[in-house]
């Protein structure tokens, strides 16, 4: 009997899983033990990592795009057709043409989104930068740009911790190469009691931020936006005043997670070794859609999804456990347009970035260029 | 009755404990508690001034085996 193994979601994580499963069973696939099917929502699958240059007009549109089919192994059947409902006792997934997926083995990777309608006003009157139509927006916007307040307003839960740091120093190189840095000012807002979730980064950037006269306020939580008198209120009681607000919206999961019950928010109750869903030993969570209290990047879906490939590969063949999950993730970080630094940690080893570097920001640009390797698993 | 749910923050730097705690809170009803475990002593220092600014209500605050276990029901 074939072995059937159905990926749900065709990001980073899926792509990489399902690539990585081929070269493992290529035996197995050619004699039909093993089937992989996934399911995707779009034909082309996007480098987001990309959108932070698009406002600054720094990488075109079309660098951010591949055309799926061609990322993923020829041996995965890839379906247009998201995933409606998930039942979990039945072994099947239903689409949203109506079809039904059966599986032995079920791959979750469904990522996460974007919430800006979630907060009162948000969608209405800020930029970001998190999806192709924002960041167009704002790469106008900025366009326009010739002085005022900016705020850069970092909300709870998000994906990719450096990106609302990298925002903020690029704008200041951004506006300063534009020549109206004199005329503007920057306030960073932080959820929490400093300015990043990672300590180590957190006191890099605070001195920087004095450096270039960059504001910041902490235990900001947005409560709501006041479009008509551009003002943003935190839970905390502050109310900021900006000429042009950025913000990085709170995220959830993919709906299909909620709406099957399979989790609140979106997020799949996940072991944090193991990458199966709790109380499961037949579904496998990989990348933003776990619970797992990890930070939410490109990084960590990689580690993860070599852990999945690892662990499905010798469960197929050998019927044991591969290896566990160690917590690691890796983060480049862009300390401005010409610099940028990295750190790396895991469950046991805390962060220490090393100081800013031109070299680490070329090995980001270059980065930018090898995910296409990465995602097809070459990496 | 209230439900509790538990996060188990221990050796999570990044994103970290607090904002654990911050984007748990918004899934919950009023009423309802998170309790998270935390290896971090930073969390004992900044969870209560942060419930305090927003005006939840920190329960419990226990030391155990190696971390702390530190309670908040949603006020609002
Ligand atoms: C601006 C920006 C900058 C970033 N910078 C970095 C960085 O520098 N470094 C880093 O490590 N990470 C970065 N990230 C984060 C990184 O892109 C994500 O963490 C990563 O893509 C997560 O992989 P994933 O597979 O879990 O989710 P995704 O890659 O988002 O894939 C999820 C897929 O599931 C699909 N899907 C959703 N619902 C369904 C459904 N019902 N049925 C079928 N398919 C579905 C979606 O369409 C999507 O294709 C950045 C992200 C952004 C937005």
């Amino acid at each position: 009997m074939t072995k059937k193994i159905l990926i749900v979601g065709g990001g980073l994580a899926g792509t990489i899983i399902a690539n990585g499963l081929c070269r493992q069973l290529t035996k197995q696939i050619k004699s039909g033990d093993v089937a992989i099917t996934m399911l995707g929502t779009s034909d082309q699958h996007m480098y987001q990592p990309g959108l932070l240059y698009i406002p600054f007009g720094k990488m075109r549109e079309a660098e951010l795009f591949r055309d799926q089919r061609k990322v993923l192994d020829k041996r995965v059947p890839y379906f247009i057709d998201p995933a409606k409902n998930i039942d979990t006792d039945k072994k099947e997934v239903t689409t949203d043409s109506g079809k039904t997926y059966t599986y032995d083995y079920l791959v979750l990777a469904t990522g996460s989104r974007i919430m800006p309608q979630s907060i009162p006003g948000m969608a209405e009157s800020a930029h970001w930068f998190y999806d192709l139509e924002g960041a167009r927006k704002m790469r106008s916007a900025l366009d326009d740009f010739e002085g005022g307040k900016i705020v850069v307003n970092v909300n709870v839960p998000h994906k990719c911790p450096v990106a609302p740091l990298e925002i903020t120093f690029m704008l200041y190189d951004y506006l300063t190469e534009k020549g109206v840095m004199d005329k503007t000012e920057i306030t960073y807002t932080y959820p929490i009691g400093r300015l990043h979730g990672l300590e180590p980064v957190a006191l890099w950037a605070q001195p920087e931020m004095d450096k270039f006269g960059i504001k910041y306020e902490t235990f900001f939580n947005t409560k709501e936006v006041d479009p008509d008198n551009k003002t943003i209120t935190s839970e905390e009681g502050e109310t900021l005043s900006y000429d042009m607000l950025v913000t990085i919206p709170p995220h959830s999961g993919a709906e299909v997670i909620s709406s099957s019950g399979l989790g609140d928010g979106g997020w799949v109750p996940t072991d944090k070794k193991k990458l199966l869903m709790d109380g499961t030993t037949d579904i496998f969570v990989c990348g933003d859609t776990t619970n797992i209290p990890i930070s939410k990047a490109g990084s960590t879906a990689h580690f993860e999804a070599d852990v999945v490939i690892d662990n499905l590969t010798s469960i197929l063949t050998e019927n044991r456990w591969a290896r566990d999950y160690d917590g690691k993730v890796y983060c480049f970080i862009e300390t401005g347009m010409d610099e940028g630094t990295y750190v790396w940690f895991n469950y046991t080893t805390p962060p220490n970035p090393g100081p800013p570097s031109q070299m680490i920001h070329w090995f980001k640009l270059a980065y930018n260029r090898l995910y296409w390797l990465s995602a097809r698993g070459l990496l | 009755m209230s439900q509790r749910k538990t996060i188990d923050a221990r050796g999570a730097f990044c994103p970290g404990p607090l904002m654990e705690v911050i984007a748990a809170l918004k899934l919950i009803e009023i009423g309802d508690e998170v309790e998270v475990w935390s290896t971090d002593q930073g969390t004992v220092k900044d969870l209560p001034i942060w419930v305090d600014k927003v005006g939840h209500k920190l329960i419990e605050t226990n030391e155990c085996d190696g971390y702390w276990s530190l309670v908040v029901e949603k006020t609002k």
